[in-house]
């Protein structure tokens, strides 16, 4: 794990790979729940965790370099989500050659990962997953939609989402689900929170 | 009752507070005034709590009619004032019949003038605050005409003196500037341009980002950078070289890489720049390069 300054009140950890990423933050999580960190923000991302809002980022960043952590199956454990999806979104078909698969075979594919949040962004809510191999990776659409329907399943790289608003977007559609995936009145606000094991299951329309 | 009307609501008029500081992992942006101390003085001016929320009037200013009487101020752009139909000052707390008309005129120097009203404005809250964040939609709908805003029952009486702390907004901008997360993904020729070359504000600034153009920043590393995690105040800099400075909007992470970092005290004053004002950097510690 390396540290990178962020300004005089953050730091930024860039680590390894994505499971050395949840493993810092759980463990800073942790920290911060128990007063042995103060810090506003901890963002997860996909190589790295922002720990914002610190007093002394210089000497946090030397005391966390000279530190271990334990892999994050050992720590925590954020709850599981299972997402009902009817797989009908317009780019299956494009995904399924991409996967050099049928369309039946994507939906097997998709139903039988588990996935899991490594963090959030693009927009509240939005949780990136992941859980697929890296050689299932796909690219964007070339352009992208002006309008992406709330509940739409989409891929992007080796990562699949759930568009929780409608928004613009670029990420290949599979499928949509009717869960709610953001409401400001739940708590916590955000139905995919980082770590938390996500499965899709196939429905009919 | 306790409540402003919208008469006119100008460009863009929003509710602002602290913003949603702490949610940040979960996509959610801080939001927020852009310029906080400006807020936070027209808070304590009016006897509020600094976390009170005011309105945030960008360049045209807001024109509102109280309909009970309420102490307000204004902060933040000076702008011409009139309660009633009398001119009035910004930097004061100020008397409002019931009835009466405030109006907030046009910025004379600077983006965005702040009024708070004793009391505050007790909008329903989001996600703990009733700040308009412009980038998810989260938070009241900008101001339009004949919006009612809710008033609360006021904290205490208003300041009788606060320092006034009404910097002066215009002219060139200087900002002291940390080194950024991927500073070393740059050339040493664009650490130093960063650092000697005058930028200006574009008009296509806004909430999320005060957009700069002028000298392009030369990239090292030509790789992609997965996004990452990003703070109030950084400048990241896109495929075309040209700087652009996080404000209160701004998300929460990104995939293009941060030379530096604004210190958190002068971000108000980028926050205040209008489009084409100068902007500079300076080093805020050593050891930049």
């Amino acid at each position: 794990m390396l540290t990178h300054r962020a300004g005089p009140r953050a730091v930024l950890l860039e680590c390894a790979d994505a499971a050395e990423v949840a493993a810092w933050h759980a463990e800073l999580v942790r920290r911060r729940d128990a007063g042995e960190l103060a810090a506003t923000d901890l963002v997860p991302a996909a190589r790295t965790v922002l720990v914002d809002g610190v007093d002394d980022p210089v000497a946090l960043a030397e005391t966390l370099a000279a530190q271990r952590v334990a892999p994050v199956a050992e720590i925590a454990d954020a709850g599981s989500v299972e997402l009902p999806c009817v797989y009908d979104g317009p780019d299956l078909a494009d995904v399924a050659d991409l996967w050099g698969t049928s369309v039946d075979g994507v939906v097997a594919r998709h139903t039988g990962t588990e996935f899991r949040v490594a963090f959030c962004g693009f927009s509240p809510g939005f949780g990136y997953l992941t859980g697929l191999p890296p050689e299932l990776a796909v690219p964007r659409r070339p352009t992208p939609r002006p309008r992406v329907a709330a509940g739409s399943v989409g891929l992007a790289g080796a990562y699949s989402g759930v568009y929780p608003s409608p928004s613009p977007g670029g990420w290949q559609l599979i499928g949509r689900t009717g869960r709610v995936l953001f409401d400001p009145d739940a708590s916590p606000p955000a139905l995919l929170v980082p770590g938390t094991r996500v499965r899709f299951t196939a429905m009919r329309s | 009752m306790r409540a402003l009307t919208v008469l006119k609501p100008g460009l863009l008029t929003t509710v602002q507070d602290r913003g949603r500081v702490g949610l940040a992992y979960l996509g959610v942006p801080r939001s927020g005034a852009a310029d906080l101390p400006a807020l936070e003085l027209a808070n304590r001016l009016v006897g509020n709590d600094e976390s009170a929320a005011g309105l945030e009037c960008t360049l045209t200013g807001v024109t509102l009619r109280a309909e009970a009487a309420l102490t307000v101020a204004v902060t933040g752009a000076p702008a011409p004032v009139r309660v009633g139909g009398r001119d009035a000052d910004v930097g004061l707390p100020l008397a409002v019949p019931s009835g009466a008309e405030v109006a907030v005129g046009p910025a004379r120097t600077g983006l965005r003038t702040y009024l708070a009203v004793g009391g505050g404005v007790t909008v329903p809250p989001v996600l703990g605050s009733r700040a308009t964040d412009t980038l998810s939609g989260l938070g009241p709908a900008p101001l339009r005409r004949g919006d009612t805003l809710p008033v609360g029952p006021p904290y205490g009486s208003p300041a009788a003196v606060d320092v006034p702390a009404l910097y002066e907004l215009g002219g060139a901008v200087v900002l002291r500037v940390h080194p950024g997360p991927r500073v070393d993904w740059f050339t040493a020729a664009a650490v130093r341009t960063l650092l000697a070359g005058e930028y200006a504000v574009s008009p296509t600034s806004n909430r999320v980002g005060a957009r700069l153009t002028g000298p392009a920043l030369a990239r090292a590393v030509d790789a992609e950078l997965p996004s990452e995690g990003v703070v109030l105040g950084a400048v990241q800099v896109p495929a075309d070289g040209q700087p652009l400075v996080f404000l209160a909007d701004h998300p929460t992470t990104g995939g293009y890489p941060v030379i530096a970092v604004v210190d958190p005290a002068d971000v108000p004053r980028v926050a205040q720049a209008r489009p084409g004002t100068a902007v500079r950097f300076t080093e805020g510690v050593s050891g930049w390069t």
